[in-house]
């Protein structure tokens, strides 16, 4: 049944992915983003990482895919009109792709071979998570803060209409 | 609460390759900025599944924590960049980026 949820969910966030990438509209690939990321949240539920997959729905598809619609939408780009690539170009970016993932899956191979922990059920619950982050993470923890402080600093700069 | 083990970590590793692979074919393939920004998020996406898998497996919430980490970075990246895309679609009324260039001297 695992094995089967884990196929599924799997063809369908390669198949949304590359329909991001496919489709003309922008508003699709919008959409079809935000199912792949669903697909992905699945994944980690499969994997007992539930707080991530929460994350990920809330953060990636609630928050970052909803910024990325409104920017579309504020620059009124909800049309097919991209000019059009070279086939040259286009075939060069699909080979040097398919070149890429069978090193990247030829080098990965032996990877799973190593040495493999029994299994927890509570490791990615959110108290252990929570453990870990504010005890071996604390200071990375608190310069994110700093690091979404400068970005919104540098978000609100730039959206002026006229810097001096 | 799933049977783990059934699933082999390779199959991970090969989806996660292939997720960054369409990303890097999207980032070549396609001349609107914002679906750039859209194959470089669905790039991080891939990473971030092989660090969850192999945390997992190797019963290490180290990295789960670290994918956390990567989701800050990735929603203050997309805020930066939006805000760049919005000022650069003010300057040239579009998103093309090989209208961008002018850095080319």
């Amino acid at each position: 049944m695992t094995v089967y949820l884990f196929i599924v969910l799997g063809v369908l966030a390669v198949l949304s992915a590359l329909m991001v990438v496919f489709t003309k509209n922008p508003i699709h690939s919008i959409l079809y983003l935000v199912l792949t990321f669903f697909a992905i949240a699945g994944e980690y539920v499969l994997l007992n990482a539930q707080f991530l997959a929460i994350v990920n729905i809330i953060v990636y598809a609630g928050a970052i895919m909803v910024l990325f619609l409104f920017v579309v939408m504020l620059l009124n780009l909800n049309k097919e009109t991209e000019p059009h690539k070279s086939m040259l170009r286009k075939l060069i970016a699909v080979v040097a792709a398919g070149l890429l993932m069978v090193v990247l899956v030829g080098s990965l191979k032996g990877a799973s071979n190593m040495s493999i922990q029994p299994f927890s059920h509570n490791t990615g619950l959110i108290e252990n998570l929570g453990t870990v982050l504010f005890n071996d993470f604390l200071l990375p923890f608190e310069v994110s803060a700093i690091l979404f402080l400068a970005a919104m600093v540098g978000a609100v700069m730039l959206g002026k209409k006229d810097i001096k | 609460m799933t049977d783990l083990k059934a699933i082999p970590l390779d199959w991970y590793i090969l989806l996660s390759s292939i997720l960054f692979c369409i990303g890097i074919m999207g980032v070549l393939f396609r001349r609107n900025a914002i679906i750039i920004f859209m194959s470089i998020e669905l790039m991080l996406n891939a990473v971030n599944l092989l660090l969850v898998a192999f945390s997992a497996y190797h019963n290490d919430a180290a990295g789960q924590v670290f994918v956390f980490f990567t989701m800050a970075v990735a929603a203050a990246e997309i805020a930066v960049g939006l805000a760049i895309l919005i000022v650069v679609y003010r300057n040239t009324k579009s998103t093309d980026i090989d209208v961008l260039n002018r850095l080319k001297g």
